[in-house]
């Protein structure tokens, strides 16, 4: 991590920055923005490159599962292919991190214990976000406690359309507090934020309170990650570095099912954020379904030949 | 400590990820050795007994032979066309005339891949635009203007229109099909016949087109291809046969087209060269802004007569929109036009190499600072890097001067008044672009500035439906939309 990793980009007077080196929240042109996305998308990767951004994406992976149905048994096996993603084949490397709710995150990191997958766990009242503030920090203490190394909150959307923006500011300052070194991923939930607008001064706001990564969608809401979105909140990563210098992370989530949409948003972060950002440390695909794909797509690249889907493990 | 740090996993490293080659299949395309001049629905050898070589410019590859026309072949071109107006095709009801139009659409899409292609290789430009912007567009018109044939007199209600007779027309080099399709498609659907001469350098698509002609059943003379130099264009301009002269190009050539005809009664439209303005203020969209100032400079290497070779930047984000600039130079991925991640590709020709190399010499010895992105340019062929100059008052000749290559040259402004004036401040007058979130403000510039298209945060976009064409010395007529029918058009 960066050096200055825990120090908000911008401490305080967000909402009108008086000195011009702080980066005005500025606006999103919508037409231009999805334009320039779908140009990115069509960029054609092919052979050992590809090979290389599949494997990339596997290490990038935070393999979640979050349903009321979530058992530890459901979550050990999620941890086994989190560990060794293809049985067959010991070149596939690990994913980045498993991601659960805080009641599994214990389960999860026995399970996980002396490998180099992470926990994650998702808090703050999670998918909603509404609940009072007390509850959510509260929240977030436990998983830390249970031993998450992130967190992954949300924003609390309602303050937010209501304009109380001070308010979602001086939460994420609290988690972020709640969380102490432990890693924070602010959410979004970019499908209930209505304009590219809004999905910018979101990711302002949470980099100036302290958020290690910004994280588009609960995986709950349709639409979840976009192309367009995730170029939106990386060039307002790239503002905010271009300004303090601080490294902030990126993670699209939910909707990303195909390795081809995969390479995609590799594509779009290799050409706006650069090769620094090329690394699990700093962006991760938050996806359960993708996983399978990539692993097939890699085996394709390896082979030349597809593989059912039944050579895969469902896990 | 140093137990601490043993147990920690080592931090990734990044991937320094380089794409592959990804280049499109040129299996597509078959050339002829040679081809001949497209008269009277055949290919016949031309009169004048002489060929020439038409290249790669990214390879200096030899494609094929084409035919160079002189008098007596024009002679022939212009006879068959008058044939094919008299004969039938200015009679033809519009919705007959519309049918074939339609065809000939349909068919440019179903063989898009192959028209591409052969775009790419003959242009130099990246096959990602012959593939998502030349083809596509070219068959729009087509498209468009088919649907125009049988509502000519809705166009213009009480003025009975008439066709023209036999049009002649001369295009360029940088939109080879894109600018053949703007010229045939309104031509035909008004009832005119057409004797059409492509580019010196590219001539490939239009004779690949005159198989589309002939697979649309396009009755034999209504649309003659004829090739050569500048030699052939004069011969054109001259000939007593032609009842208008329609030209994209050069303004000088467009100047002595003018003086030439002058007192014969040939009708003539005139799309010429530009020096767009390209005005950024300061509440704009910045990140969209820079793409468009990309695309304003960079789309087909600034071969663009409409390009945004003029950066007009408010002085409170110069700053800012410069370093951005710069970086998103630096991703642009110059090389093999076939590459389908290519971004720019080879300059046309030799000649026009030349052009751009001594005019960017005067800029740098005029003062102005430049920056070029670091890009290995292939050995072989025609290559320009991205440059960009700052420093740049508006009295260098690269602030004046078209360059009709990917060069950009960047002033400042502090006003809208000062942003009017310096964009106007032009003998050209084709194009503008303006970038601010402000919707009041894009109409009150647009009221201001002297050009024939204004896009509003938005640059290089063409619709059929819409006018183009330019003010001052970018020349005067229009083409698309409905107004791109009065230029084959006479009315009672």
């Amino acid at each position: 991590m960066a050096p200055s990793a825990n120090a908000p980009a911008l401490p305080r007077g967000f909402e009108l920055p008086l000195e011009p080196r702080l980066p005005r929240i500025g606006a999103i042109d919508a037409v231009a923005l999805e334009a320039r996305a779908g140009e990115l998308a069509k960029r054609s990767i092919k052979k050992e490159s590809k090979l290389a951004a599949l494997e990339l994406a596997v290490r990038m992976m935070d393999l979640t599962t979050l349903e009321g149905a979530d058992t530890p048994g459901k979550v050990a096996a999620l941890c086994s292919k989190a560990m060794r993603p293809d049985p067959s084949d010991r070149s596939i490397p690990p994913v980045a991190a498993v991601c659960v709710y805080p009641n599994l995150v214990a389960v999860a990191k026995a399970k996980l214990e002396g490998s180099t997958v992470k926990v994650a766990s998702v808090a703050t009242a999670f998918p909603s976000g509404q609940s009072p503030l007390d509850v959510k920090l509260a929240d977030v203490r436990d998983a830390v406690e249970a031993g998450a190394d992130e967190i992954d909150m949300v924003i609390d959307r309602g303050a937010f359309l209501s304009g109380r923006y001070a308010k979602v500011y001086d939460e994420i300052v609290q988690v972020k507090a709640a969380c102490g070194d432990t890693h924070l991923k602010v959410i979004l939930e970019t499908g209930e934020l209505g304009t590219y607008d809004n999905v910018r001064r979101a990711s302002l706001l949470a980099m100036a309170a302290g958020a290690d990564f910004i994280k588009t969608s609960t995986g709950k809401i349709s639409p979840a990650a976009t192309l367009p979105v995730t170029l939106c909140m990386l060039e307002a990563i790239r503002d905010v570095h271009d300004e303090t210098g601080r490294i902030v992370g990126m993670k699209p989530a939910g909707g990303i099912r195909a390795a081809k949409q995969a390479i995609q948003y590799l594509c779009v972060l290799n050409e706006t954020l650069g090769s620094t950002w090329m690394t699990p440390d700093l962006f991760r695909f938050g996806a359960s379904s993708l996983l399978n794909d990539v692993l097939m797509q890699i085996r394709k690249q390896k082979t030349g030949a597809y593989q059912s889907g039944d050579y895969f493990t469902l896990d | 400590m140093a137990d601490l740090e043993k147990t920690r996993p080592p931090a990734p490293v990044p991937l320094e990820w380089e794409y592959a080659p990804a280049p499109e299949s040129r299996e597509i395309v078959h050339f002829q050795e040679r081809y001949g001049l497209f008269v009277g629905g055949e290919q016949i050898e031309p009169r004048s007994g002489e060929w020439y070589s038409t290249i790669a410019p990214a390879s200096e590859e030899h494609l094929a032979e084409i035919a160079q026309a002189r008098e007596e072949d024009v002679d022939l071109a212009v006879q068959s066309a008058r044939d094919a107006f008299e004969n039938g095709w200015s009679r033809l009801p519009g919705s007959e005339r519309a049918k074939y139009i339609f065809r000939i659409a349909r068919i440019l899409l179903e063989r898009s891949r192959e028209f591409a292609v052969a775009e790419s290789l003959n242009s130099g430009k990246p096959i990602r635009e012959s593939r998502d912007v030349d083809v596509p567009i070219a068959a729009a018109h087509f498209f468009y203007y088919a649907g125009w044939a049988d509502k000519l007199e809705y166009a213009f209600p009480n003025r009975r229109p008439h066709p023209l007779g036999v049009a002649g027309q001369i295009i360029p080099w940088n939109f080879p099909l894109l600018m053949l399709a703007w010229k045939i498609a309104p031509a035909l659907a008004c009832g005119n016949t057409v004797v059409l001469k492509p580019s010196h350098t590219t001539p490939l698509t239009a004779l690949l087109f005159t198989d589309v002609c002939r697979q649309a059943g396009l009755p034999p003379g209504v649309v003659n291809i004829i090739t050569g130099d500048g030699r052939t264009g004069a011969a054109m301009v001259r000939h007593p046969g032609i009842d208008k002269i329609a030209f994209t190009g050069s303004t000088g050539v467009g100047k002595d087209i003018q003086r030439a005809i002058a007192g014969t009664g040939k009708r003539l439209t005139l799309e010429l060269g530009g020096k767009a303005a390209n005005i950024v203020f300061d509440d704009c969209a910045l990140d969209q802004a820079v793409e468009g100032i990309i695309n304003g400079i960079y789309f087909n290497q600034g071969e663009v007569c409409c390009a945004g070779s003029r950066l007009l930047v408010q002085e409170s984000i110069y700053e800012q929109v410069i370093a951005k600039l710069k970086r998103r130079m630096s991703t642009l991925r110059v090389g093999d036009p076939l590459d389908k991640n290519t971004d720019v590709g080879a300059i046309n020709s030799r000649e026009q190499l030349d052009r751009i190399t001594e005019l960017v010499e005067s800029g740098r010895e005029e003062g102005a600072e430049i920056f070029q992105t670091e890009c290995t340019l292939p050995d072989r062929g025609f290559w320009f890097a991205p440059t960009v100059f700052t420093n740049v008052a508006q009295s260098y000749r690269i602030a004046q001067e078209e360059i009709f290559g990917p060069v950009l040259s960047v002033l400042t402004f502090r006003t809208p008044e000062e942003a009017v004036e310096k964009a106007n401040n032009t003998a050209y007058g084709l194009s503008a672009g303006v970038w601010t979130e402000k919707g009041s403000r894009i109409l009150w510039m647009a009221e201001r500035l002297r050009a024939g298209v204004v896009w509003g945060n938005t640059f290089n976009r063409f619709d059929p439906a819409s006018p183009f064409g330019g003010y001052k010395e970018s020349g005067f007529g229009r083409e698309g939309g409905r107004h791109g029918l009065e230029a084959y058009l006479r009315f009672e």
